[in-house]
């Protein structure tokens, strides 16, 4: 099993280059072209929800990734920001912004912020199949992992 | 820079092409294009996303405040989206039943703003 690692800056402006690192790390284990589109968009919505959470919290630390390809292709995006209870019930957070969103557009202030964040939650539990967000390993923060399937004729 | 932003008048619409990729660190340009087209007196707005390479949530999210502020000024925005890839990700996120989608630019403006003047979806 190989392993990527890269840890980045909380700023907007490394997104991409996680994004790119992670369609080509994909591409090398064996994830078949149809998903690296889903990969990109994925692996950015989980960084961009990690640097808003140091942002908001004002932590510098850096943004921890790691792509492994043992089986399955996984990414694991770690932030520091408050733990995993916000996100408790995800699905029911996301549903309650979006019917939000869908039946009061134009008429009722909604905070962009939220909606953003609803958004990209939606995003992420649309396009993952194997997708989980827990507290980090070591208390501080929550990974969110994701993983894709390997196809068996991918070159080594 | 990895986003283009061009403006064109197309009979009483203002058509925002944009080219490149829209995300957390290109969405606040794109944001500020539309609050200044808005403030400009722009009414009916065509977001083109025709030579998008990607979208992501914080691009989407430009699009819904730019698409409240204006209808809350009787105004209108759509947006002209032909490639799949993209309007996969309106259907994901159910935003797909808040803007009306178009393939081309000619189909959004079609009509004039007459026809964009409905009440919510």
């Amino acid at each position: 099993m190989s392993t990527v690692h890269l840890a980045f800056s909380p700023d907007p402006a490394y997104v991409r280059t996680v994004r790119l690192v992670a369609a080509a790390a994909a591409r090398r284990a064996g994830v078949i072209d149809e998903l690296l589109d889903e990969v990109r968009l994925a692996v950015g919505e989980a960084c961009t929800r990690a640097v808003a959470l140091h942002r908001r919290h004002a932590l510098s630390e850096p943004i921890d990734i790691s792509m492994s390809d043992g089986g399955k292709f996984t990414v694991r995006v770690v932030d520091r920001g408050p733990a995993a209870s916000a996100m408790n019930e995800p699905g029911e957070t996301t549903g309650a912004i979006m019917a939000q969103v869908r039946a009061e557009t134009g008429r009722v202030p909604v905070d962009e912020d939220a909606i953003m964040a609803g958004v990209g939650l939606a995003l992420l539990m649309g396009l993952v199949q194997d997708l989980e967000v827990t507290n980090a390993t070591d208390g501080r923060g929550t990974e969110v992992r994701m993983s894709w399937p390997i196809s068996r004729r991918a070159p080594r | 820079m990895e986003l283009s932003l061009a403006t064109r008048s197309v009979s009483d619409h203002t058509v925002l092409e944009i080219g490149g990729e829209i995300d957390v660190y290109t969405a606040p340009s794109l944001r500020e294009r539309l609050i200044e087209l808005v403030a400009g007196g722009a009414k009916h707005v065509v977001v083109d996303l025709g030579r998008v390479e990607f979208l992501d949530s914080t691009g989407l999210g430009v699009l819904v405040g730019a698409h409240r502020r204006l209808r809350a000024g009787e105004g209108s925005l759509c947006i002209v989206c032909p490639h799949e890839r993209l309007l996969k990700i309106f259907r994901i996120t159910g935003l797909d039943s808040v803007f009306e989608i178009h393939r081309s630019v000619d189909e959004a403006t079609a009509g004039g703003s007459a026809h964009t003047a409905r009440t919510g979806a």
